[in-house]
């Protein structure tokens, strides 16, 4: 993967999805049509990052700020890599 | 492939029940000879006011439930549909409508966007008017769904068909296809009809031959390939009818696990065909649904292993399949804890091939089938 070239993306939930914090279930969840994905507590974090506006770039930038503990790089990492498979799974698209 | 999922532990009591489905009404204007109602379905009289509906949405997202399906009958009969989405979107459900399409109009649909509403999902009978209008009982119809569709799409809401399948519209399955792809569709769920309710009824003049049932995995395949060489996301879901299947499907993902049907007089069920299990169903007009669902006999009834006769009992697959499906094992062999008789390790699997059997030498037309409307229904009414 050309990773210089996903971060100029802008992700966003697939029309008619939703990202939302069950309560109940302690974790976020993406809901579809008759449908919910569980998710763990990474993806959760990145979801919740995606708003149509912002850049991958940024979106590191600021899970960065947010678990400034993180060892160098592998928020970037992780990032990549579900991103790439989030959109193969249907979850999120760019234009 | 990673795994961004969350896998729930499961240890000894039930979870929540994630999933709501809301039968508003009985009433339908169609009249389809697939439909999975109660045969009785006339008998039920008091539906729940909207209060009383409110009142059980609430309950069940305190409890947890998040997806929510209105359904019924056609639930857009009830003239508080809007009144309900806007309540059951406020609570933090994502909401879906189970829609015939009749009843619906571009009014209806933005009145339902405002109210918050998520998604509506479409039934088609055929790409044919003359057979969907057999099926279906009406001439209208067809037509309407159409429209309806599309302006389900234009309003922008993620388009989800379903087509049940039976053996008078199987072979139109490659023109189906194709008129789900023109009116835009995200999803179609290809869904060989249940064999409940109405179904059940006409069983015989439903089910597919194995020939029929080759011919549309093979269309769906042949489909597939065609849409991702086109680059065109529209998922295509094949279930197969389960007497040709030679395990059963995990009902509901076990009874009483993560799945909870509101009948429209508020009796509280495990799946929507239960009601025809010989057994009492609590009412959401008498109990709390918190009780109901951890703590009634009816919830408790299957869940777990325990009630399991052999061959289930002692079988490596118990967990997977559960043991099949309860109303199935019921309506077949007249024991609800048997064995589903779709399974070819049971005892009963004959009837299957039988009803297999039954159904190849079944020659009636779709308009020889019996309409589901509520003069037949009396016939099943024992009050
Ligand atoms: S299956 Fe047909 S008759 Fe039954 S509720 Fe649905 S639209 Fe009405
Ligand atoms: S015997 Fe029972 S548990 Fe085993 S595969 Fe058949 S239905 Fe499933």
């Amino acid at each position: 993967m050309n990773q210089t070239g996903i971060d100029t993306l802008v992700y966003r939930l697939r029309p008619g999805w939703r990202l939302q914090w069950e309560e109940a279930q302690q974790r976020h969840v993406l809901l579809y049509p008759e449908g919910m994905v569980k998710l763990n507590d990474s993806a959760g974090a990145i979801l919740g990052q995606l708003d149509g506006q912002r850049d991958v770039a940024t979106l590191i930038e600021r899970l960065q700020a947010q678990f400034p503990e993180a060892p160098d790089g592998a928020i970037a990492e992780d990032v990549h890599a579900f991103l790439v498979d989030a959109q193969q799974q249907g979850w999120i698209q760019h234009d | 492939m990673t795994d961004h999922t969350d896998t729930a532990t499961a240890n000894g009591s039930p979870g929540a029940p994630l999933w709501l489905l809301a039968e508003l009404t009985y009433r339908c204007p169609l009249q389809c000879s697939y439909c999975s109602n109660p045969l009785d379905f006339a008998a039920v009289k008091q539906e729940l006011t909207t209060d009383e509906w409110i009142d059980v949405l609430t309950q069940a997202r305190a409890m947890g439930a998040v997806q929510l399906g209105f359904s019924g009958g056609e639930p857009l009969v009830r003239k508080d549909l809007e009144t309900l989405v806007a309540e059951a979107r406020r609570l933090g459900f994502y909401t879906n409508l189970i829609t015939s399409a009749l009843g619906l109009d571009e009014a209806r649909i933005h009145a339902l966007r405002d109210a918050g509403l998520d998604h509506i999902q479409i039934s088609l009978q055929a790409s044919d008017p003359d057979v969907a209008a057999a099926v279906a009982g009406s001439a209208k119809a067809h037509a309407k769904k159409l429209a309806m569709a599309r302006a389900v799409k234009e309003a922008g809401y993620p388009m989800v068909l379903n087509v049940v399948l039976h053996r008078h519209n199987i072979d139109q399955l490659d023109t189906i296809i194709a008129l789900c792809d023109d009116l835009g569709a995200d999803a179609v769920e290809l869904a060989n009809c249940q064999l409940y309710g109405w179904a059940h009824l006409n069983r015989a003049g439903l089910l597919p031959s194995q020939a029929q049932l080759e011919a549309a995995e093979a269309t769906t395949n042949r489909w597939r390939q065609r849409l991702a060489e086109r680059d065109r996301d529209m998922r295509l879901l094949f279930v197969v009818p389960d007497y040709y299947a030679d395990r059963p499907k995990a009902c509901m993902g076990g009874w009483g696990s993560i799945f909870m049907t509101v009948a429209p007089d508020g009796a509280v069920l495990p799946c929507h065909s239960a009601r025809m299990l010989p057994m009492d169903f609590p009412n959401a007009r008498e109990h709390p649904l918190q009780e109901i669902w951890y703590d009634s006999a009816a919830f408790n009834r299957y869940r777990g292993d325990d009630w399991m006769q052999e061959p289930c009992r002692s079988c490596d697959e118990r967990h997977k399949d559960v043991g099949g499906c309860r109303c199935q094992a019921y309506m077949l062999t007249g024991d609800p804890a048997a064995t589903d008789p779709v399974c070819d390790l049971s005892p009963d699997h004959h009837l299957i091939e039988a009803a297999r059997r039954e159904a190849a030498d079944d020659s009636r037309s779709a308009q020889a089938l019996t309409l589901r409307n509520a003069r037949e229904s009396q016939v099943f009414c024992r009050t």
